[in-house]
C-alpha cells in the first residue's frame, strides 16, 4: 500500500489544519481550559529546570576554556618573556603588555632575561578563543579550566585584568612542584 | 452597649485588618512562586528561607521610590485614587463570616466584624465604588494611556457587575436572605450551595475574575498597547497601594466565593466536633478550613493566570453581554421552577 506523498509524515507529528465549525462543547471553552489547567499542574510537580548558581554549578564541557592565567615555572618564577605573539594572535584585540629588562638579583622572580611589567587583558573584549594559549613560545598564558566567571563591576576599566590577578600565585607553583616531585 | 463589647469588636477589626494585609501581602509573593513553580522554574528564594522575606523587600523598595507626580491639574484626585482603591479593597472583609461563634470568659463572641442583614447588597456596593478608584486614579495622572486604560477597566467592571448580580440572585431565591451569616450558617454539613448552582458559582467565578482584572480579563494593563495601563504614572507607595489593592481584591473575592458557594467555615463532621469537642476547638478548627478554601480560590486565580491567554477586548464584551447575562438569566428561571417543583 503506497501513500501520497502529502500524507507522509516521519515524524509522526503530521496534523491536517482544519477549518470546520466548532461544535457547541467545543465553543464553550471549558473542556479546553480544563485540559491547559492540567497540563500547567503537572508542571507545578515538576523537577526544576533551575541551578542555583554560586551555590551550585552547572556542568562543564572537558574542553571548556576559562579564566586566563600567566603561569610560573617550578621555581616560581613568571614564564612570560613579554614576545607580544599573544598579542599579536588575539582576534579581538584583548592583550596589552609592556616588556623590561631583568635587574640583577631578579633571576628568582623572572626565568627569561625579559618580563612582561605591564600585562593586561580586557576581559570585556576577550573572547576566549585560546589563541593566546596556542601561540605562546613559553608555556606562559593558559585558560584555566576555573569555573568562576568575570564578575560583574560598575567601571569598564575593573573588566581589564592586570597581573595581579592573571599571574598564577606562588604557592599554586610551589604546590605544583611538590606535587610534581612527589609523584 | 457595653463596653466590652466595643473591646471585642475593636480587637476583631485590628486582627481582620492585620490577616487582610498578611493575605495581600504573600499573595504577591505566592503569585510569583507559583508562576515559577507552573513554568519549571523556582521563583524567589534569596530573601529569606524560600523568599519568605521578600514581600517585606518589595514594600521597602516602593516606599524608598521617588515620588512622581505627573503635570496634572488633579492632584487631589491623583493621590484620591490610590487610596479609593485600597480603602474599598479593605472594606468588604467588615461582613465577611470568618467564623461561627467563639465562647470567651462566658461570652458569645460571633465572629464577624458586623453582622449586618444586608451584608451582600454591602459586599457589592463596595465593590462597584472600587471601580472609582481606578477611574479617578487613571483620570487625574492626565496620560491618555492611563485614561484609555481605566476606561477599559470601569467599563469592564460595569459590565460583568451585571451577570454577577443576576449570579447572586439565583443563589438568593434559594437562601432566602441576604446576611451573609445565615447564608454561611444554611450550608452546614455538606450543604454547599456549589452542588445547587453549579451554573451560578461558574457565572459568579467568571465575573469574579473580570471583577478583580485578573486574568484572562486583565486588559486594564497592557504593556503593548497602553504601556502600564491606569497605574502609568504612578509611582512609590500610591502604585503600591493600586497593587496591594489588587491582591487584597483577590482575597476577598476569594473569602466571598468560600462562603456564597464552599460552605464557608462548614466541614464534614462540623456538628459531631460541636457535641463532643467543644464550640471554641469545633469553630477555630472551622476558621482554619475557611482559610484553607480562600487559599486554595487564591491559587486558583494564580493557576488560571498561568494557563489561559487574555481576550481580546470585544470577546471580553462578547462573553460578559451576550453569554454570561442571558445564561444567569436562564439560571434564575431554571431555579424558580426548580423552587416551585420540589418545595
Amino acid at each position: 500500500m503506497s501513500t501520497a506523498i502529502q500524507n507522509i509524515s516521519l515524524s509522526g507529528k503530521k496534523k491536517q489544519v482544519s477549518n470546520k465549525e466548532m461544535t457547541f462543547l467545543e465553543r464553550m471553552y471549558l473542556v479546553a481550559i480544563v485540559k491547559g489547567l492540567w497540563i500547567t499542574i503537572k508542571h507545578f510537580f515538576r523537577k526544576k529546570a533551575t541551578i542555583h548558581y554560586p551555590e551550585q554549578v552547572r556542568e562543564f564541557s572537558p574542553v571548556y576554556r576559562g579564566q586566563h592565567m600567566l603561569k610560573r615555572d617550578e621555581q616560581g618564577r613568571e614564564n612570560c618573556t613579554a614576545c607580544g605573539l599573544c598579542a599579536l594572535s588575539c582576534p579581538a584585540e584583548a592583550i596589552t603588555m609592556k616588556a623590561e629588562e631583568r635587574k640583577k638579583g631578579e633571576e628568582h622572580l623572572y626565568r627569561e632575561e625579559k618580563y612582561a611589567s605591564i600585562y593586561e587583558i580586557n576581559m570585556l573584549r576577550c573572547i576566549f578563543c585560546g589563541l593566546c594559549e596556542e601561540a605562546c613560545p613559553k608555556d606562559a598564558i593558559y585558560l584555566t579550566l576555573s569555573k568562576e566567571l568575570v564578575p560583574a563591576q560598575y567601571d569598564r576599566e575593573d573588566f581589564i585584568f592586570g597581573k595581579d590577578k592573571l599571574v598564577m600565585p606562588l604557592e599554586m607553583a610551589l604546590k605544583n612542584t611538590q606535587l610534581k616531585n612527589a609523584n | 452597649m457595653d463596653s466590652a463589647f466595643i473591646i471585642e469588636k475593636s480587637i476583631f477589626i485590628v486582627v481582620i485588618f492585620a490577616i487582610t494585609m498578611v493575605m495581600a501581602m504573600y499573595s504577591t509573593w505566592a503569585e510569583r512562586k507559583v508562576a515559577a513553580y507552573l513554568q519549571d522554574r523556582v521563583g524567589p528564594n534569596r530573601a529569606g528561607w524560600g523568599g519568605l522575606l521578600q514581600p517585606l523587600a518589595d514594600g521597602m523598595k516602593l516606599f524608598a521610590k521617588e515620588e512622581f507626580f505627573p503635570n496634572t491639574p488633579n492632584r487631589f484626585l491623583f493621590i484620591v485614587g490610590p487610596a479609593i482603591a485600597m480603602s474599598t479593597a479593605l472594606m468588604t472583609s467588615a461582613v465577611m463570616p470568618w467564623g461561627d461563634k467563639l465562647e470567651i470568659f462566658g461570652r458569645t463572641v460571633i465572629l464577624q466584624a458586623t453582622d449586618i442583614d444586608v451584608a451582600l447588597l454591602y459586599v457589592f456596593g463596595i465593590i462597584s465604588v472600587g471601580v472609582y478608584g481606578v477611574m479617578i486614579g487613571g483620570w487625574a495622572s492626565n496620560n491618555k494611556f492611563s485614561l484609555m486604560s481605566s476606561v477599559r477597566a470601569a467599563s469592564q467592571m460595569v459590565s460583568y457587575e451585571i451577570a454577577m448580580g443576576l449570579s447572586i440572585i439565583a443563589l438568593l431565591m434559594m437562601t432566602g436572605t441576604l446576611s451573609l451569616k445565615e447564608i454561611a450558617a444554611q450550608q452546614a454539613g455538606m450543604n454547599w450551595n456549589v452542588f445547587y448552582q453549579p451554573v451560578g458559582f461558574l457565572i459568579f467565578l467568571i465575573c469574579a475574575f473580570a471583577e478583580t482584572n485578573r486574568t484572562p480579563f486583565d486588559l486594564a494593563e497592557c504593556e503593548s498597547e497602553l504601556i502600564g495601563g491606569y497605574h502609568t504614572e504612578y509611582s512609590s507607595m500610591k502604585m503600591g497601594f493600586y497593587l496591594f489593592a489588587e491582591y487584597a481584591n483577590m482575597f476577598i473575592s476569594s473569602a466571598i466565593l468560600a462562603v456564597l458557594y464552599f460552605g464557608a467555615y462548614n466541614y464534614p463532621g462540623m456538628q459531631w466536633m460541636v457535641d463532643n469537642v467543644g464550640v471554641n476547638a469545633a469553630n477555630i478548627l472551622g476558621i482554619v478550613v475557611l482559610f484553607i478554601k480562600i487559599c486554595f480560590f487564591i491559587f486558583f486565580y494564580m493557576w488560571v493566570r498561568w494557563t489561559i491567554p487574555r481576550f481580546r477586548y470585544d470577546q471580553l464584551m462578547h462573553l460578559g453581554w451576550k453569554i454570561l447575562i442571558p445564561l444567569a438569566i436562564v439560571n434564575i428561571m431554571v431555579t424558580g421552577i426548580c423552587i416551585l417543583v420540589f418545595k
